[in-house]
């Protein structure tokens, strides 16, 4: 901003006079506010850190001076680390620590508050067909390129922000009882914070490019939060696999962005929505840019073939995993192409990859979370697989849909992470009582926690069947939804006309549609096979360490419980014509101005029907295929049968394939990394760095020993790379620092030379 | 406007200088060499708005120059660090005539 010209400024301040709004003059126009907040929160939390690192221990505990970190990826308890038993620190650490607990929410409970005013003042101003766009400064004035600083407020960025500083408010409250003992506990405040701030920046971003600073912005917070105990070198090593994969997706939004540049000529969302209409229905071009778009959406949100750093990413902090890794940051991707619904509308093909990735992805990551034992993995797994499920809903063109089962998946994902979380709380605590370094987060160590945590077991189950698609909870109405969309645009839609790979595109739906199907039925069963070994049957956790799981303090179930209700009821905000128990369609209707149009060109225009003799039995399908999934973990599972994970048999056969992901892991190594690694060790490093450069230097050397030849080319060579090394070693004393201030004063020189020549 | 920005520049190609002169820890001298590149750009970007975009197409090219070199002078450093235990300065001193 300080390098514009005077013009450039002129001309930003007239574009910040924008036409009429209704929504001019309201609170709306505090929307800076809001990224603002996360923001200050971050430095106050930050500074806080720097300045109380030496109360809180060291803040590198690899540089070997100070009590080491516990290795476990669970909270610590107090005795555990600090400068212990000095009085003076504990009195500044507890201090410091109130002050991190009161920013930290603090500013989520204010900014939550501010997205509430503005919704109400939107919700107030009646119909707002056109975003409310507020213009800052100009950030990109280069040629014919011109980028603005701007928040775009519209139906969709304001659900997004409601949902990231509701869901965020109770996540950043359980974290103050859950890393209370955390000797970086100042630090993970300021990077949850900073996560808030670039997450409202990617969502009230204006263009492209402000958005990719914020999809930029929450990939660094997430790697630095997967890596938070990054003593332990797992830990650091699943921060940096995040970061990696997230680079190809980041390439394929690039290009996307230059693509969009080179031919519309603009990068704000209104520009690239006016020029992409310029385009035919399908055109290559378009297509493109949107398979480069989803590109960046599958690495963001882990779909196939970029899906395998999300598990990974469970080294960080539990409620990390519940705000960033399930309700935020993953679901940017399906944010983004909800966001440029004008550019997917038109590419049919396209859209086809989405929901085929989608549901393959969904299945996939399914069946992978039948056989998981870590309770976080498990977690994780149904993440990528409901990711899935929103990919199947914004590809075929149901935005709302997707929208709405992202949103649920918000609620109940957190609470099941956040719940999750509560029992690894209970499990780490009581290991740390006995001295047990058994693992806290391992299922087979658990079992019958309903006795020792009922709240939790109950908030739970409400989760658990919200997300198996068990009426009325909150998933059911979503992913219902989803299915219906998916199904009804197999016949008489622009998806039915394309085709993919030659196979006709209302077969590629139909088949989307039994994968879901199957995908919806799997979720049922390892979600139920989840509660059974965590919280019945037999307790398996030790004869000692039993009478030390108690439930966790009321900061941590009080945020569940907010988030129990919101994913009981959360169907509500979008109910179903054959369900009316309120206002139907709710969240579809409010959507509408921004997606309305997109959704309209995928059925050419008009509004779906599905006869209601369908729509029944579509449901009734969904219901029994939950049901049936329910029933067949309660059948067959026996966690009575259950020993704990040092005893436990290896598996075998299909259940080893299962247990082991696939071993994509170790197909990517073998495939991807292996050879990068053998060319730069065979090739660049013996090959050509020792080979040729090291033997040439060799040779020279070698000629001045040479003394069967006198005179020859040779030895004068190297009688004269001896008479150089002379005057050169003198000058080379081995000291950085001098090579420094020569090379300075002799920039001096030549510089003053040129200036008093 | 130019001026502020030249000036700023011209700060940070200082700051970036004095640190490299008297620091002895191999990573700040390293950070201390990427403020003065970043000094270098901002100076570019600022001729820019005067002069047309070719400053800031060059900014590019030292911003890929500078990536480039971060990725073989930390490899340097960690290699030095896995070799030494150390990335202080003054005790690497061997290669010397």
């Amino acid at each position: 901003m300080m390098l514009l010209p005077h013009e450039a400024m002129l001309a930003a301040s007239q574009l910040a006079a924008p036409a009429a709004h209704p929504l001019d003059g309201t609170v709306a126009g505090y929307v800076w506010l809001l990224p603002l907040l996360p923001l200050l929160g971050f430095l106050a939390n930050g500074l806080l850190s720097v300045t109380s690192a030496a109360h809180f221990g060291p803040a590198d505990p690899g540089a070997g001076h100070g009590p080491a970190h516990p290795s476990s990826p669970a909270p610590h308890a107090p005795s555990d680390h600090g400068a212990a038993g000095d009085d003076h620190h504990a009195v500044a650490r507890h201090r410091h620590a109130s002050l991190v607990s009161l920013i930290g929410p603090g500013v989520l409970v204010v900014a939550f508050g501010l997205a509430l005013a503005i919704f109400f003042a939107m919700q107030g101003a009646g119909e707002m067909k056109a975003p409310f766009i507020q213009r800052y400064f100009s950030w990109m004035p280069v040629g014919d390129l011109n980028i603005d600083v701007a928040f775009q407020l519209d139906q969709l960025s304001m659900l997004m922000v409601l949902i990231i500083t509701g869901v965020g408010m109770l996540i950043l409250l359980f974290s103050v009882g859950y890393m209370r003992d955390d000797p970086g506990y100042p630090r993970y405040f300021a990077y949850l914070n900073l996560f808030v701030f670039f997450m409202l920046v990617l969502v009230l971003g204006s263009s492209y490019p402000l958005m990719f600073i914020g999809w930029e912005g929450v990939g660094l917070c997430s790697y630095l939060l997967i890596g938070f105990w990054f003593s332990e070198k797992a830990n650091a090593d699943a921060g940096k696999k995040a970061f990696i994969v997230n680079r190809i997706g980041d390439f394929g939004f690039l290009v996307a962005m230059f693509m969009m540049f080179a031919n519309f000529g603009a990068l704000d969302f209104t520009g690239v929505a006016a020029g992409a209409s310029q385009l035919g229905l399908g055109s290559v071009l378009v297509t493109a840019i949107c398979l480069f778009l989803f590109l960046g959406c599958a690495g963001k949100s882990a779909q196939i073939p970029l899906y395998v750093w999300l598990p990974d990413a469970m080294a960080g902090p539990t409620p990390v995993s519940a705000l960033i890794h399930a309700a935020t940051m993953v679901t940017a991707g399906v944010y983004l192409i909800a966001r440029s619904n004008i550019l997917f509308s038109l590419a049919p093909v396209a859209c086809l990859v989405v929901v085929l990735i989608g549901a393959l992805t969904a299945i996939f990551a399914a069946s992978i979370g039948l056989k998981q034992w870590d309770i976080k993995k498990v977690l994780a797994y149904s993440t990528v697989s409901q990711l899935g499920y929103m990919f199947m809903g914004v590809g075929s063109g149901a935005y709302a849909a997707g929208m709405f089962h992202l949103m649920t998946h918000a609620f109940f994902k957190a609470l099941l992470f956040l719940g999750s979380g509560s029992v690894i709380y209970a499990m780490h605590a009581a290991y740390h009582h006995t001295g047990s370094h058994d693992d806290a987060q391992d299922m087979r160590n658990m079992g019958g926690m309903r006795k020792y945590m009922p709240i939790t077991w109950g908030l739970m189950w409400i989760a658990t069947l919200a997300i198996s698609g068990i009426p009325p909870f909150a998933g059911f109405f979503s992913k219902d939804e989803i299915l219906g969309a998916v199904h009804a645009r197999h016949a008489g839609s622009t998806l039915d006309g394309a085709s993919l790979l030659g196979v006709p595109g209302g077969a590629i739906m139909m088949f989307c549609y039994v994968l879901g199907l199957a995908a919806a039925f799997m979720t049922a069963v390892y979600m139920t096979r989840m509660m059974l070994y965590t919280f019945h049957g037999p307790n398996r956790t030790g004869d000692r360490e039993r009478d030390h799981l108690h439930e966790a303090p009321w900061i941590m179930t009080g945020p569940l419980v907010v988030l129990g209700a919101l994913s009981a009821v959360g169907g509500w905000f979008n109910l179903p014509s054959f369900f009316p128990a309120g206002r139907v369609g709710a969240l579809e209707h409010w959507l509408d101005p921004v997606v309305g149009d997109g959704a309209l060109r995928f059925t050419n225009g008009a509004p779906v029907e599905v006869p209601a003799s369908t729509e029944y039995l579509l449901v009734g399908i969904a219901i029994a295929i939950a049901v049936a999934g329910i029933a067949l973990a309660f059948v067959r599972l026996k966690p009575a049968t259950l020993v704990p994970k040092t005893d436990a048999p290896a598996e075998h056969g299909f259940e080893r394939v299962l247990a082991n992901k696939y071993f994509v892991d170790e197909i990517y190594d073998a495939t991807i990394v292996e050879p990068v690694v053998a060319t730069s060790r065979g090739l660049l490093w013996r090959g050509i760095d020792v080979g040729l450069i090291d033997g040439f230097t060799r040779l020279l050397i070698q000629s001045k020993d040479d003394d069967s030849a006198p005179g020859s080319s040779v030895q004068m060579g190297g009688l004269l790379t001896r008479a150089v090394g002379l005057v050169g070693s003198t000058l080379q004393s081995g000291r950085v620092g001098t090579y420094a201030w020569v090379l300075v004063v002799g920039m001096l020189f030549v510089l003053g030379a040129f200036t008093f020549r | 406007m130019l001026a502020e920005s030249l000036f700023f520049s011209a700060v940070l190609f200082t700051v970036g200088v004095v640190g490299v002169l008297t620091r002895r820890n191999a990573i700040i001298i390293f950070m201390c060499v990427e403020l003065m590149l970043n000094a270098v750009n901002l100076s570019f970007v600022a001729f820019a708005q005067v002069y047309g975009a070719s400053g800031q197409v060059f900014v590019f090219f030292v911003m890929t120059v500078a990536a480039a070199e971060a990725a073989v002078g930390l490899a340097i450093i960690i290699a030095l660090f896995r070799h030494r235990h150390t990335v202080n300065l003054s005790n690497i001193n061997l290669l010397k005539g």
